[in-house]
């Protein structure tokens, strides 16, 4: 018995979600994620923080649809999720996704094209997502005539351009140096405002998930779990500038202390983090 | 157990290859294509005789003097072109150019220079063998990282030292790939030319035999072609391997 | 045109003079190179009287044949192998040999099976072009990006739409480079089996003509073959370059 959309402010929500990978041959399975329960409110920003391997990107694939959970369920603005990507759920992947042989501009309009919109408001909105994530002036180059935090643009553009009411972002900025993040961390905040959607960011720096979400997940090391949820209370209107505030600071101390014996596990050194 | 199912699964395609052959055989017929077995036999009979080992011995020449030329050639050329910047920009797409022509075309000329002599094919086998080891080589060379050259800097590394510890061994695996194919295309260059025009070797046998129709004759000599360069190779290819591992 | 391109053409304009300089006075023998000059005017004359138009579409003609068959089969034959991991991994050692083989010495075994006609020649060429497609194809494929499957399923497209519009352009500049390689193996393969034994063909002139000691009759064809052969070449190689960069391939 799916529930009735009773909660109209719940916009996506996991139950009880467990996803195991079958062994293919002759590997042992590996149990990656759960079991999971997990409310995304409506409009809202929420950060996932893990240690690597702790099965963050399983959860983002099974929430959109790209994968079928081993138990559980998903739903999506009431509806369950079952072997499809739904229509309002917008992914970027970890993996640099940019279609190397298509210029800028036919990137961000490839999903419009799909759709079969109309050449004009095709062009009116590719003009205007990619002058909003600033690639306006890259709109003929190809992607590997750029930096990788420009190709991972292109791909939110992508992405941005069917205006999708649930964005997932994978660990977008992951190969960018830290002083870059900050800066696309406050795209990532304007974009969020302007587009209402729910925003659900995967990362692995603390400081970026502590600065941008309106609640954080902590996940434990494999089978990943969400061991704590943390409320940042920031204000909608906010910038990387918080990072000087000392909810900032206690924010991050509560997240690492959650996840310095996760991440510890996660290298190995199990004995340390049974000694603490 | 992974290698063991592995060599079975390609021990069944030769099998399922020999199989086609004889399959083959028995639609055209023994005279256009003799079956494996016959062919076996006749190749048991036909290698131990002086005639096989005398055309062998022709084409061993001349592959063995247009493989050291090859070389010898190739790898100078190779490394001025690599060190001289101007000169591997200027030449490369003049080497890349010769590489992919024809080079049977030239053959008259190298026939009208040289007649039907040793030195003909064996110049034409060192044409076919230069281009591939020269332009590995060059790229070899100029893949170098600069870094290592920074960093013999750094260990005040006398010339010498450079070249023998760090230049050598960094361009030791593509050169070496450059040479394994040299040695391929100097053998087909060889046969090639005993082929169009010649009284001995192996490629003028397989000629031979077959404007006389001695098919078991020519693909005996085939097979046996066949086998002394996939030996090669294989030697080849395990060196560089080897280097690879140890780069 | 850069420094170095002019560079590049001064060094061929200087040997082709030179080639010229020393058959006009004399320090090469006549009856074993013409000058260049002669060679074009001879050409010329040869495409003018369109004498050789025969052997010259027979030959072309059966390149383009053996190549076109050796791209589209290798790549439908690169797409199985690829499919099936097991069958790549036995056939992974005959992969590593053929090309250090020379294959070319199993076409007089072609002839004596199908007799002395276009077929051997058609097939000599398939056979030396088509591993270099399947090889090309098996690598491309390999580089298509796993995420590209996820995007496809994002934007809900079937497997038509995702092979031709994800999968086939990702792995274009990879298959390319087959198609390069296989049209100058096919060419070299068809041109010598023509030179060797052949009923027909500008291969089978140019040995003729050398029988007969008719030098500008084999310098023109040799001439029309070597500039066929470079130009062809250099038109598929400055599409490989241009594509190259666009995709930021062979760089760091
Ligand atoms: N297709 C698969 N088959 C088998 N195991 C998989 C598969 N995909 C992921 N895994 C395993 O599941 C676990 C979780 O993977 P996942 O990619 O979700 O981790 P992650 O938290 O996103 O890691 P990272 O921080 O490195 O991106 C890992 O141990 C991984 O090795
Ligand atoms: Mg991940």
């Amino acid at each position: 018995m799916t529930t009735a959309p009773a909660d109209a402010a719940i916009h996506a929500s996991l139950k009880g979600v467990t996803r195991i990978y079958p062994g293919a041959g002759g590997n042992k399975p590996v149990h990656a994620l759960g079991p999971v329960d997990l409310d995304l409110r409506r409009g809202e920003f929420f950060g996932v923080v893990g240690p690597s391997g702790c099965g963050k990107s399983t959860l983002l694939e099974v929430l959109a649809g790209l994968q079928q959970p081993t138990a559980g369920t998903v739903n999506f603005e009431g509806k369950p999720v079952m072997g499809e990507v739904p229509d309002g759920i917008g992914v970027v992947f970890q993996e640099d996704a940019s279609f190397p042989w298509l210029t800028v501009w036919d990137n961000a309009a490839f999903g419009l094209r799909r759709a079969g919109i109309d050449e004009a408001e095709t062009r009116r909105r590719v003009d205007d997502v990619l002058a909003f994530m600033g690639l306006k002036d890259f709109a003929r180059a190809y992607p590997a005539q750029l930096s990788g935090g420009m190709r991972q643009r292109v791909c939110i553009a992508r992405t941005l351009v069917l205006q999708p009411r649930l964005i997932l972002l994978d660990e977008p900025f992951g190969a960018l140096d830290a002083q870059t993040r900050l800066l696309m961390g406050d795209e990532v905040l304007r974009l969020w405002r302007r587009t209402g959607a729910t925003v659900l960011l995967i990362t692995h720096a603390l400081d970026e998930a502590a600065m941008l979400s309106d609640r954080i997940g902590a996940m434990s090391a494999r089978p990943g779990r969400f061991m704590d949820i943390v409320e940042t209370h920031w204000p909608r209107e906010r910038d990387s500038t918080i990072v000087g505030e000392v909810a900032f600071g206690e924010i991050t101390g509560r997240l690492w202390e959650n996840l310095r014996g996760e991440s510890l596990k996660s290298l190995g050194y199990a004995g340390m983090a049974a000694a603490e | 157990m992974i290698a063991t199912r592995r060599a079975a699964d390609t021990l069944v395609i030769l099998i399922v290859l020999v199989l086609a052959w004889q399959v083959l055989h028995q639609i055209v017929g023994a005279t256009a294509l003799p079956g494996p077995l016959p062919t076996l036999s006749y190749l048991a009979k036909f290698v131990p005789t002086a005639r096989f080992w005398e055309n062998a011995e022709a084409t061993l020449v001349a592959f063995f003097y247009a493989l050291v030329l090859s070389y010898a050639i190739g790898l100078s050329l190779g490394v001025w072109m690599g060190i001289h910047r101007l000169s591997g920009a200027v030449g490369e797409p003049i080497l890349i150019s010769i590489y992919t022509l024809p080079k049977i075309t030239l053959y008259p000329v190298v026939l009208l220079i040289f007649g039907l002599s040793l030195s003909g094919r064996v110049t034409f086998g060192a044409m076919h063998g230069i281009l591939p080891v020269a332009i590995l080589t060059m790229n070899a060379i100029r893949n170098i990282p600069p870094v290592y050259l920074k960093a013999a800097r750094t260990l005040h590394l006398s010339r010498r030292q450079t070249i023998v510890t760090v230049l050598l061994p960094a361009t030791l695996p593509e050169v070496v790939a450059g040479l394994r194919i040299g040695f391929t295309l100097t053998l087909l260059g060889v046969l090639l030319a005993e082929m169009f025009a010649a009284k001995s070797g192996l490629g003028f046998l397989i000629i031979n035999a077959m404007s006389l129709l001695q098919t078991e004759e020519m693909i005996t000599v085939a097979v046996m072609l066949f086998l002394f360069a996939a030996v090669a190779n294989a030697l080849l290819l395990w060196m560089e391997h080897k280097l690879h591992r140890r780069a | 045109m850069s420094r170095v391109g002019w560079i590049r053409l001064a060094v061929i304009v200087i040997a082709v003079g030179a080639l010229e300089f020393a058959c006009q006075f004399g320090f090469i023998n006549r009856k074993v190179v013409i000058p260049p000059s002669e060679m074009a005017v001879a050409l010329g004359k040869l495409l003018a009287s369109g004498q050789a138009n025969g052997e010259i579409a027979r030959t072309f003609g059966i390149i383009v044949l053996a190549i076109a068959i050796a791209v589209v089969l290798g790549f439908a034959i690169g797409v199985v192998i690829h499919a099936l991991p097991r069958l790549r991994q036995a056939l992974d050692p005959f992969f590593a040999t053929y090309y250090a083989v020379p294959i070319f010495i199993f076409y007089p075994v072609m002839v004596a099976i199908f007799g002395l006609s276009v077929i051997p020649i058609v097939l000599i060429g398939v056979a030396t072009a088509i591993v270099a497609m399947i090889m090309a194809t098996l690598n491309g494929l390999d580089r298509i990006p796993r995420v590209l499957s996820k995007v496809a399923r994002v934007h809900r497209m079937g497997a038509v739409a995702t092979a031709l519009r994800l999968k086939l352009p990702a792995a274009a500049p990879y298959l390319f480079t087959g198609v390069k390689l296989a049209v100058s193996y096919g060419f070299i393969a068809v041109i010598a089996s023509e030179f060797i034994l052949a009923p027909a063909g500008l291969g089978r002139v140019i040995s003729d003509a050398y029988s007969d000691f008719n030098n500008p009759r084999m310098y023109a064809l040799m001439l029309l073959l070597i500039i066929v052969a470079t130009f062809v070449n250099m038109v598929l190689h400055a599409f490989d370059q241009r594509w190259a960069e666009r995709r930021g391939i062979g760089r760091p």
